[in-house]
């Protein structure tokens, strides 16, 4: 694996920061997102906005799986753990983020509950073959990375007719929440182009973002999660906007196709369905913008075995994370940011996640003194600080 | 005492009269730990020790270790149980002399792994130089523990006077440095848990650092700070001194040694190194004078060969401890928050 240290190589790091300095036209400006929460986290590990001149603004989008499930859906899996006693499978980010009341699964399982902390869908199955008697739950979140794993998994229960085995289905889809955040420009983000997720693309494919260039007359860049990828991610945007095009264009070319992988994406069709309509964290009821299983695995759905009910549940009132997964409101910028919120104690989801806008803030983008400095507009990465 | 059967190491298991007070615990203490540990003031078999102690001052400190697994590439909780302590004692700048070692057993435990354990334990402590001189046994139900507990209290000495070690003590300008590369404990113990095969086993760096120490102090009596970065890994370690003396730090990624193989398993389970257990690695803080010849001193010890200057103490009212990416940018190394990985050591 030695490939990652040529992806970061620092010398044609700064070769491509003095190319995007010199692509700077006078009197334009590039405010791009960068869709993906894996992105943010590089952004802010590898200090890029540092790199970046002054007409270059990086925006967090809402590419967080963590962050963008809304509080219901959590009271929802505590009430698996806390009122159905199931024995519940998540990854373990999730074990922190707060429901309503500030109940979460690390209280849960602190006052009783059976919670277990998985890497993946296969840890779950293996659970649930060793605890027969046991109605054990995998709590499947994400985008289209993590749905296909979650797919396998409900086949494999199937073939084994592993019946106290089921799947509380949380998967999401990446274009409808893009397509939210662009229709929603009014609400005082105006983008110039987008850097398109790295392994969700590899997925669904280039070819899924062609209504977002089209529709929405915005460049996209499908760049991947290193930071020469961002930076050259970065490039490619730039030249398009001094272009006047708005196309859907690959950086990540050694992992994604037009077409994405075929094969994975009969197998999400195969086992799920579109639902309606699917609350957001601070998008919304977004209409076709998240999976359920199909009435085949009917079986296999915890919605279904479970009586959950809707729930509507109770944010932290001063919390921001809606504004902040809508590009609207830098984390620093939220009156909890760094004081009742942290990582430590967090209130809300963004702020849980490494991947989350106000959790990487907090871990890489606080330098020296930058918390007590007077708010910034609009929600752009630190600028360099020297110390 | 009456003949009582011997302990049945291959199949037999610990009950619960095994820490009853009775002749089944005498036994076991005596079959697995004196058997063991064999030192004088054990084999009198009294509630506690006796021993000598040269002038100084006496530094002392207990650690519990709950570690799964307990056999892991590289060490298992008996060895681990060990160097912790003996570890804690030395970043004082003392030579670990004693330890003791309490056992809290679960009910069914295989006598063959304890004693087994015990054997490791034993042999820790004599390439350490510590003698186990007593200890305590209980046994509790099946569920109350998973498994074994082991808790080890260790005492040593500070015999020159010049040394003054504390965390509080790091001034601006003072240089950082490590011993090796960082990160191998933690990822060693979750490969092992999560069953994940790397093309090059990662094994723990758990060892005794006394012998790396007192040559550190040999060669530079003026070392402020010596800790070592167990669990919470580098980042919480400086964060800790950072807070203890009042200042900030300033750390350059590309100094810090990590392991390629560990680099990478820790890309691909999303961790970052610095926040990675170790258990055989020392932080050490000296003025900028001393740091070269520290710096000799460390790498002139098999424990000390990939030591490193990392980074520099700096003058900080907000105590941030930074890091220099190699990438060109800065950014802050935080503590860790929850938990990485539940019981490593």
């Amino acid at each position: 694996m030695k490939y990652v240290d040529e992806f970061r190589d620092p010398a044609r790091g700064r070769d491509l920061a003095r190319a995007i300095a010199d692509a700077v036209e006078p009197g334009r400006r590039y405010h791009f997102m960068e869709f993906c929460g894996g992105h943010t986290h590089a952004i802010a590990r590898h200090g890029l906005a540092d790199l970046l001149p002054e007409a270059v603004r990086l925006v967090h989008g809402p590419g967080c799986p963590v962050c963008v499930l809304p509080v219901g859906r959590l009271d929802m899996v505590l009430a698996l753990v806390r009122e159905h006693r199931v024995t519940l499978c998540t990854y373990g980010d999730m074990m922190r983020v707060p429901g309503s009341g500030r109940d979460s699964l690390l209280k849960a399982r602190a006052d009783g509950g059976d919670v277990r902390m998985v890497y993946s869908t296969l840890d779950a199955l293996e659970i649930a073959r060793a605890n027969p008697d046991r109605a054990v739950v995998f709590f499947a979140i994400g985008f289209e990375t993590t749905t296909p794993p979650t797919a396998l998994a409900l086949k494999q229960a199937e073939a084994e007719g592993l019946g106290n085995f089921s799947v509380f289905c949380n998967h999401v889809l990446t274009p409808a929440a893009l397509s939210a955040i662009l229709d929603a420009e009014d609400d005082g983000v105006s983008l110039d182009g987008v850097i398109g997720p790295a392994h969700v693309s590899t997925v669904i494919g280039a070819e899924a973002y062609a209504f977002v260039a089209e529709g929405h007359r915005t460049p996209v860049v499908i760049a991947g999660f290193e930071p020469l990828d961002i930076l050259h991610g970065v490039l490619m945007l730039m030249r398009q906007v001094n272009a006047g095009r708005h196309d859907v264009e690959t950086q990540y070319i050694r992992a994604v196709t037009p077409a994405g992988n075929t094969a994975a994406k009969a197998l999400m069709a195969d086992v799920f369905e579109i639902r309606p309509s699917f609350e957001w964290r601070g998008l919304g009821a977004l209409p076709r913008s998240a999976l359920r299983l199909r009435e085949r695995y009917a079986r296999w759905d915890a919605e279904r075995r479970f009586a959950l009910g809707d729930r509507r549940g109770l944010e932290h009132r001063a919390c921001q994370c809606g504004a902040v997964l809508r590009g609207v409101l830098d984390p620093r910028d939220c009156g909890l940011f760094g004081t009742a919120c942290t990582p430590d104690t967090p209130l809300g989801a963004c702020m849980v996640s490494s991947e989350g806008a106000c959790a990487a803030q907090w871990t890489y983008g606080r330098t020296y003194g930058r918390l007590r400095q007077t708010p910034s507009k609009g929600r752009e990465n630190a600028a360099p600080s020297p110390a | 005492m009456p003949p009582h059967p011997p302990l049945d190491l291959t199949k037999g298991t610990v009950e619960m009269a095994h820490g009853a007070g009775g002749r089944a615990m005498a036994q076991l203490v005596r079959d697995v730990f004196v058997a063991a540990f064999d030192n004088a003031a054990l084999r009198r078999g009294d509630d506690q020790a006796t021993v000598a102690m040269p002038k100084g001052r006496l530094v002392m400190t207990t650690d519990g270790h709950v570690v799964t697994p307990r056999a892991f590439p590289g060490g298992d909780i008996g060895s681990l149980a060990v160097h912790g302590t003996v570890n804690d004692v030395a970043m004082g700048g003392a030579v670990p002399l004693y330890l003791t070692a309490g056992f809290i057993i679960e009910e069914g435990f295989a006598l063959g792994e304890l004693a087994w354990i015990a054997g490791s334990m034993a042999r820790a402590a004599r390439d350490a130089g510590v003698s186990i001189v007593t200890g305590d046994t209980k046994v509790v139900e099946r569920g109350a523990c998973d498994g074994l507990f082991i808790t080890t209290a260790g005492v040593g000495v500070i015999t020159d006077d010049r040394l003054d070690i504390s965390g509080d003590r790091a001034r601006p300008g003072d240089v950082l440095l490590i011993n090796g590369p960082i990160g191998d404990h933690g990822v060693a113990i979750l490969s092992k848990r999560e069953n994940l095969a790397f093309e090059t086993p990662i094994h723990s760096d758990s060892a005794p650092l006394n012998g790396l120490v007192a040559a550190m102090v040999a060669a530079a009596p003026g070392i402020r700070v010596l800790r070592d970065p167990t669990r919470g890994g580098l980042a919480a370690t400086l964060n800790e001194i950072a807070h203890q003396s009042g200042v900030g730090m300033v750390v350059r990624e590309a100094d810090v040694p990590v392991r390629e193989e560990v680099r990478n398993a820790c890309e691909l389970l999303g961790l970052d190194p610095l926040t990675v257990a170790n258990e055989g690695k020392l932080v050490a803080i000296c003025p900028p004078e001393d740091a070269k010849t520290l710096l000799a001193a460390m790498r002139a010890h098999p424990l000390g060969e990939a030591a490193a200057i990392i980074g520099t103490v700096t003058d900080d009212p907000d105590r941030f401890v930074q890091m220099e990416t190699a990438f060109g940018g800065r950014r802050i190394i935080d503590w860790l928050a929850g938990e990485q990985l539940p019981r490593i050591c």
